[in-house]
């Protein structure tokens, strides 16, 4: 029925290039370049975001809620496309043509949209971890003479991080997976290559699977990697780790 | 250049989109349906006594949440024809529908992210029901069917519906199968027409109010379902 041909990961490329498990990894290196600087971007907004959720009111509070609902209510392809199709022709007409003309844009917009999209995840998940803070905590900073800046910076936010870094583990595995999405603006990331390989060989289920083993390895690495850290930065006696 | 902005090209492209909103809606709901049955069948295998039997699920639900849904479509899509060969013993795949392919793909995929929510909600019913439901002399399964699950499902209602506008956003990609739904009945458009800036911005406008209003339905649902305990 389907003949197996396992070889064909390590038979070279019609353009002689490499392997087709090389540009597999290829591949990966795309994925993870887009995810981890995607990654970085959403951490940041993601935070400021989240310490606006925070605000009791005004004006900067409702901007926030704003950003997160809307960000959360338009599938990932849609925002994908939208930067990609739509958003440099907001541009004055020459820097417009000069980003259409720039043959990484696909990349710097799939890099863009995926840290705006997480950003609205990571900003809910600073939010939540804020707010689960006895207000004692900040009262205590008030007590001490702290500004109101001064408590985020050297109370709230630092003991938010701690109690969240299993949801952001998980976030951060999202946006590995979600980093897929790039593919339909041509980036050649992992499941871009998988395609062609698919398409280049008719080997259609060595090429998934071997995607799919790339794809499982690479979460269980950040898995195990935010574990670790997690452990590091564990407050002692303040612990919400189950006991293993 | 600015944004053009033409909506004539929205009227002409109207009955097509709104048979690709109506493809959208009607495989949310099958999937919906079918994911949350077979999520919460594995979430009691999961949390069967039967240790191979909850390993197995187990392993099966973290790895299909490891993998993008992108190459899980792609997966069905080429595997669903070979499997079926093979249950009916023919001797070529069997050709599907596009429809049919996508239908199991997300039954299959959704019904592992139901389970973890159903198998949350099945452990935060107190285990003093369970244990009255022995001491009443039923079985696991009758305790669990009448007692537990019902119980569960209202507590995670809200839960479930969440993760239901979340599955009517990603039914978007089956766009890459080349399939019309409504995001993909306008990248067609778009991309015949030349109007990308209109069909985009419109998907992404209807998108935007209908997951705010449900999101704000389920949250009103959820004040009103609430258990006290």
């Amino acid at each position: 029925m389907y003949n197996w041909n396992w070889s064909v990961l390590w038979a070279t490329t019609a353009d002689g290039t490499s392997t087709y498990l090389g540009t597999l990894f290829l591949g990966l290196r795309w994925t993870l370049v887009v995810g981890l600087s995607a990654w970085a971007i959403a951490l940041i907004i993601g935070t400021a975001v989240g310490i606006a959720r925070t605000f009791p009111s005004g004006f900067m509070a409702r901007a926030a809620a704003v950003y997160v609902e809307g960000l959360r209510s338009i599938p990932l392809i849609v925002q994908m496309f939208l930067w990609f199709y739509v958003a440099p022709d907001l541009l004055p007409l020459d820097a417009a043509n000069a980003v259409k003309a720039w043959d990484k844009y696909n990349i710097a917009a799939a890099i863009i949209c995926l840290a705006f999209f997480t950003s609205a995840r990571v900003a809910e998940q600073v939010r939540a971890g804020i707010q689960a803070i006895p207000s004692g905590q900040k009262q205590a900073a008030h007590a001490l003479g702290m500004q109101t800046a001064q408590a985020y910076r050297h109370v709230l936010v630092p003991v938010a991080f701690r109690k969240i870094l299993p949801a952001l583990t998980n976030e951060f595995v999202n946006i590995i997976k979600n980093s897929s999405v790039a593919f339909t603006i041509a980036v050649v990331e992992l499941m871009a290559a998988t395609r062609s390989m698919q398409e280049m060989t008719f080997q259609v289920f060595e090429a998934f699977t071997a995607a799919t083993l790339i794809y499982l390895s690479v979460n269980l690495l950040v898995v195990k990697l935010m574990d670790l850290i997690e452990r590091r930065l564990e407050v002692p006696g303040l612990s919400i780790r189950k006991a293993r | 250049m600015g944004i053009e902005f033409d909506l004539d090209v929205l009227v002409r492209a109207w009955p097509q989109l709104l048979q690709g909103f109506s493809f959208t809606l009607q495989l949310t709901a099958m999937s919906a349906i079918g994911g949350i049955v077979l999520g919460t069948l594995l979430a009691l295998a999961r949390l069967s006594g039967y240790r191979w039997l909850s390993v197995t699920v187990g392993a099966w639900v973290n790895a299909v949440r490891s993998v993008p849904l992108l190459l899980v479509i792609f997966w069905f899509y080429f595997l669903v024809p070979f499997i079926l060969a093979w249950m009916t013993g023919a001797s070529r795949p069997v050709e599907i529908s596009p429809l049919t392919s996508c239908v199991v793909t997300f039954i299959l995929f959704e019904a592992c992210y139901f389970c973890e929510i159903m198998r949350a909600g099945i452990q935060s019913v107190p285990p003093g029901q369970l244990n009255a439901g022995k001491a009443l002399g039923m079985g696991y399964w009758t305790t669990m069917t009448y007692i537990i699950v019902p119980q569960a499902f209202r507590t995670m209602l809200p839960v479930l519906l969440s993760q239901t506008i979340v599955l009517f956003q990603d039914v978007s990609l089956v766009s890459v199968l080349a399939m019309k739904d409504f995001f993909g009945s306008a990248d067609f458009i778009a991309k015949r027409d030349g109007r990308p800036h209109e069909m985009y911005l419109a998907v992404a406008f209807v998108y935007l109010v209908c997951c705010l209003l449900l999101s704000r339905a389920v949250k009103a649902l959820q004040r009103r379902v609430a258990i006290i305990r």
